[in-house]
């Protein structure tokens, strides 16, 4: 494990731990932005520089713009005067643990057993991506694009004005 | 520890954080939050097994990825765009305060 993977790891948990804790929505999002990053920069730290650069723009670029946009249109920029926590959150945090607690332990006890490939760093340019997507995954990359125009119609449906006795 | 590891024991870490901010939080909006950082943490995944596994060549998981991010991005426009909904229907994001089925 090189010091590059856990100045990124501890960058990237850091920015999820602030998403999740901090007070103000407005620095939730902003947090949320760099664990968002960190994660785009462990993508390139495996050697998956499409999927990287895909994050970026996709996290990055949109769903961290949406989200300050929801904020800013929810009025939830103000830092909230009483607690931030649901009454549950007690329990939250108890299963929360729970979970981290049994998915650490299946990692660490069955890695080993997982078949190794050669280690060596893959080959793979976009072009080859641009191949497999167009060949053997246009299936899915149509239904994709399906999905994507009718969730962006969908939320746009959703979330437009209603009209005051039209319903 | 292998490289595989510990990025597995960061994405599980990530998920479990994802996980505490969506099941204690207030505002729906944070609450989404919590659950992008939970499908991140499992596109890391993915990627993990992608690069250490036996066969990189065949970018099944790169690409298993690359359709999760797309639907990532559909998740949060239409959550969001519930959110928004819900803001202008009871004027507040606090879901404490959502305790009913009828509008």
């Amino acid at each position: 494990m090189s010091f590059a993977f856990y100045l990124i790891a501890g960058v990237t948990l850091a920015g999820g731990l602030a998403a999740v804790l901090l007070k103000n929505t407005v620095h939730c999002a902003l947090a949320l932005t760099v664990a968002f990053a960190g994660q785009a920069l462990l993508f390139l730290e495996l050697d998956a520089q499409f999927a990287g650069f895909a994050q970026i723009l996709v996290y990055i670029g949109a769903v961290a713009i949406l989200v300050v946009f929801a904020i800013l249109l929810t009025k939830g920029s103000e830092t909230p005067k009483g607690s931030v926590y649901s009454r549950h959150s007690l329990m939250g945090l108890v299963i929360a643990a729970g979970v981290f607690a049994v998915l650490g332990w299946a990692v660490l006890k069955s890695v080993p057993a997982v078949p190794r490939g050669t280690g060596e760093t893959p080959a793979v340019t976009v072009l080859q991506i641009g191949n497999a997507l167009m060949s053997r995954y246009v299936l899915p990359l149509e239904i994709v694009a399906l999905l994507l125009t009718a969730a962006l119609i969908g939320a746009v449906i959703i979330a437009m004005h209603e009209k005051e006795g039209a319903k | 520890m292998t490289p595989l590891a510990g990025f597995l024991l960061v994405a599980a870490l990530l998920f479990s954080i994802g996980l505490a901010g969506a099941l204690t939080r207030r505002n729906a909006i944070l609450v989404l939050i919590g659950i992008e950082l939970m499908l991140n943490a499992a596109n890391l995944n993915l990627i993990a097994f992608w690069r250490y596994g036996p066969h990189p060549e065949a970018l099944t998981g790169m690409m298993f990825a690359i359709f999760s991010i797309a639907v990532a991005a559909a998740e949060a426009a239409v959550g969001l765009g519930l959110v928004i909904h819900l803001h202008r229907h009871a004027h507040t994001t606090d879901l404490d305060a959502m305790n009913r089925m009828r509008g």
